[in-house]
């Protein structure tokens, strides 16, 4: 009974992601002007309390009040060399740490795909 | 530590039926109250009863100010009267009560091996209106968080003194109250332990998160947000709702049982309710 749900989740996290590389322009053709408003795009749903409201528990620079519940969101490159670790993390924290308090944005349809993708975007440039 | 951290894990998985291999209430005791002492080193027991101010300094001094002139004053004096005038065939609330209900509001809630029910205080006290012939009261807030206050303020200095008796029944209602404690719910997928015990002592965003020892002794209380009083099972809800669950209804079954273990767990602290709280 319970291997069936945890199948069911990885496919279709794979399924989201597969789907989220189609959304995404290829890197060659993304105009500067394009890429600097998905960030702030992503900026904007991350800060929104009604939708990321990352702040609630993550110290993220131009964010007022944060919780300090989480760790600082700080060199995001560094700590996530591979882009799609970031992107699991916001998807479904949960399936990293079972019983962490990180709502899974993904798996519980917080957020839409595209909305996780453009918060990835920001995130990565902290 | 890792003990409860493991029970956290596993009941949000199985159901009921390990009850008989589940840790004994007393031992869950044991170790809630250890991990907060390992938590806050610098907090005495009997602090825990004044919730969050038990471990922040800055809110402290705010909340001693107002408690000087409790904003829930004119509530107890509304709970005494209504608690003393007589129903319709003459009878008051005082014989529904043992030691006509005064002092008497830590041994709730407790469970009823008739009926098979957790009793907490509000459920009596309605109980006691339809036993008079009376129609029952709203149960969130108004007159009965009125009597539930007075009730609550002559039994200050009483220690918490919930009982659960080994019994199949008792021990069901415990261990379905102590699983909605610790089982993550609601869109948001966070469980009352992610918030008031893994995190005790963390600000969400600009909220400093109170300790769930001691969160039982001092309601109903009077929250300036509600503008008013407001039971237990109101805050259950507010706090279902924040993680986007939908709440249950007060005096659930369910409500009825968490509130069982909830309270179980602050045994041997002080009541010091009603509490005025942001
Ligand atoms: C309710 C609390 C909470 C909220 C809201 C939250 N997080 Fe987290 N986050 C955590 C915790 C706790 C961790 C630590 C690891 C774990 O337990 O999952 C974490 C870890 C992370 C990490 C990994 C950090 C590292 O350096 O390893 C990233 C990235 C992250 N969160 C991004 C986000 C983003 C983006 C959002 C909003 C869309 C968000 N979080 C909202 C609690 C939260
Ligand atoms: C998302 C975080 C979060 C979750 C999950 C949560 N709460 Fe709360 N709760 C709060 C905040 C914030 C407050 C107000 C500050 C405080 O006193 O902790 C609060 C307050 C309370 C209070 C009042 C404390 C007092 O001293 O008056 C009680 C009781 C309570 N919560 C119980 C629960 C229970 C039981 C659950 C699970 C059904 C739960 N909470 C789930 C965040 C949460």
């Amino acid at each position: 009974m319970r291997k069936f749900p945890s199948i069911l989740k990885t496919a279709s996290s794979m399924l989201a992601l597969a789907g989220s590389m189609a959304l995404l322009p290829a890197p060659g053709l993304v105009l500067a002007e394009d890429a600097s408003s998905v960030v702030d795009q992503g900026k904007a749903v991350a800060f929104d309390r009604k939708k990321g409201n990352c702040l609630a528990c993550h110290q993220i620079a131009g964010g007022d009040l944060p919780g300090n519940i989480a760790p600082p969101l700080v060199a995001m490159k560094a700590r996530f060399p591979d882009k799609s670790r970031l992107r699991a993390q916001i998807w479904d924290a949960t399936k990293i740490n079972s019983n962490s308090i990180m709502p899974p944005f993904g798996r519980q349809q917080i957020l839409s795909e595209s909305e996780i993708n453009k918060i990835v975007e920001f995130i990565y440039t902290l | 530590m890792k003990k409860l951290l493991t029970i956290a894990a596993t009941l949000g998985l199985i159901s009921a039926a390990s009850v008989a291999v589940q840790a004994s209430p007393q031992q869950d005791l044991k170790e809630f109250r250890a991990y907060f002492a390992e938590r806050f080193p610098d907090v005495p027991f009997k602090e825990y009863v004044n919730g969050v101010y038990s471990i922040d300094q800055a809110s402290r001094e705010q909340w001693e100010a107002i408690e000087e002139f409790p904003p829930y004053e004119l509530n107890i004096d509304n709970g005494k009267q209504a608690f003393n005038t007589p129903f319709k065939n003459g009878k008051t609330y005082a014989s529904c009560f043992r030691n006509d209900g005064v002092g008497i509001k830590q041994d709730y809630p407790y469970y009823d091996n008739a009926t098979g029910k957790v009793v907490t205080l509000e459920a009596a006290i309605n109980e006691c209106r339809s036993d008079n012939g009376e129609e029952p009261l709203k149960w969130q807030k108004g007159e009965i968080a009125d009597i539930s206050a007075y009730m609550s303020y002559t039994s200050r200095g009483n220690k918490t003194n919930v009982v659960v008796p080994g019994d199949e029944g008792a021990m069901a209602a415990y261990t379905r109250g102590k699983n909605h404690f610790y089982a993550k719910r609601g869109q948001l997928n966070m469980s009352c332990a992610d918030c008031h015990l893994w995190n005790a002592g963390n600000r969400i965003r600009a909220d400093l998160l109170s300790p769930a020892l001691g969160h039982t002794t001092h309601f109903p209380v009077y929250r300036s947000k509600w503008g008013g009083l407001g039971t237990m099972h109101r805050r259950y809800g507010g706090c279902n709702k924040q993680v986007r669950a939908k709440p249950f209804k007060p005096q659930s079954d369910e409500y009825q049982a968490l509130e069982y273990f909830h309270t179980y767990m602050s045994n041997g602290l002080v009541m010091n309710g009603p509490g005025a709280r942001k």
